[in-house]
């Protein structure tokens, strides 16, 4: 299935990786998913709809977990969905050799560190309200498979909407990630939920395993982006497909 | 039918927002003796029959590995209740 665009020309993506798959989780009460679908389309590749109960991972070279309110944020964001049958084939297969992409989105985000594909934990944010608004990311690592097609300290705008969107770890836990250089992205400009050190993304020690709090997935059409006009978010999905053909920078 | 009750409390190092916005609403009511307050949560599991040693031990790895996030919560108290 191909999405023309309704503004812009995407149809010469820069990959023209036609034949990649990449798979968008759905749970009970997930959000985003069509959103993802379309802008792994657009970016050039084929979405595969994968349902959480599935007991088998279909054949997929990328996973995207997108966002909203998984079994309504019940007991805790992610908590529920983390022990979802299709989890276990994701959480096997992300740690595997092969090391395949996935890319948890704000819920998504919030089930990858519930998984322990990546550490940490979303708490409510400080000001206790949801919070909906284009947020100015920096992109502090650049050579995940998610992020290789934006330059090293780039600052892309995309959309925040959350309300457990606070980042916590342990001192020790932050100290390893700024360490090792993994930290994916932080706010600039402002601090929109009080997470820690201005962690809005972070990644594994692998790279092939990426989540962060704001949505790439809506700022993938002109016309429909931050400030209607922003597809700073089209780069996640360029990016995991110039992975996938073991392109680099 | 007896419950096991579950108790989760926020880690002493993680801020508790919510805590943080009740302890403030407190005084406006006129109740200005606490000086701080953090939200937990209480589950109660209902047992058919006997609490045993294994059932015990059962609700125990729930209450670690489901019910709280070792990363940002404390199991405080797990406890057979009888009615």
């Amino acid at each position: 299935m191909t999405d023309l665009p309704l503004i812009g020309d995407y149809a010469t993506p820069s990959t023209e990786l036609s034949g990649a798959r990449v798979g968008v989780v759905t749970f009970p009460g997930t959000l985003d998913d069509r959103d993802a679908a379309r802008a792994v389309r657009l970016a050039g590749g084929e979405a595969v709809s994968l349902w959480h109960a599935d007991t088998e991972l279909p054949d997929v070279d990328a996973i995207v977990i997108p966002g909203g309110f998984s079994y309504g944020d019940y007991l805790r964001a992610g908590a529920i969905s983390r022990f979802a049958p299709l989890m276990d084939k994701i959480v096997d297969a992300a740690n595997s050799d092969a090391k395949l992409p996935v890319l948890g989105i704000c819920n998504g985000f919030q089930v990858l560190t519930e998984s322990h594909l990546l550490p940490g934990s979303m708490i409510k944010n400080d000001h206790l309200k949801f919070i909906c608004r284009d947020q100015v990311l920096r992109v502090e690592n650049n050579s995940t498979a998610w992020t290789n097609q934006y330059e090293s300290g780039q600052e892309i705008t995309i959309v925040l909407k959350n309300q457990d969107g606070q980042y916590v770890a342990d001192e020790k836990t932050l100290d390893e990630l700024e360490g090792e250089g993994r930290v994916a992205f932080r706010y600039v400009g402002w601090n929109p939920n009080g997470s820690r050190r201005d962690i809005a993304g972070i990644t594994n020690a692998a790279g092939n395993v990426v989540g962060l709090m704001p949505h790439p997935e809506h700022a993938v059409e002109a016309g429909y982006g931050p400030d209607h006009t922003g597809t700073d978010g089209l780069g996640f999905f360029t990016s995991v497909l110039t992975t996938l053909v073991g392109g680099t920078k | 039918m007896p419950r096991i009750v579950v108790d989760v409390m926020p880690k002493p190092e993680i801020l508790d927002p919510q805590g943080k916005a009740i302890v403030g609403a407190l005084p406006r009511l006129g109740f200005d003796a606490f000086s701080g307050v953090r939200q937990g949560k209480r589950f109660e599991l209902n047992v058919d029959g006997e609490v045993t040693d294994a059932v015990l031990q059962q609700a125990r790895e729930a209450a670690e590995t489901l019910l709280s996030n070792p990363v940002i919560e404390d199991v405080v108290n797990v406890q057979v209740v009888e009615d």
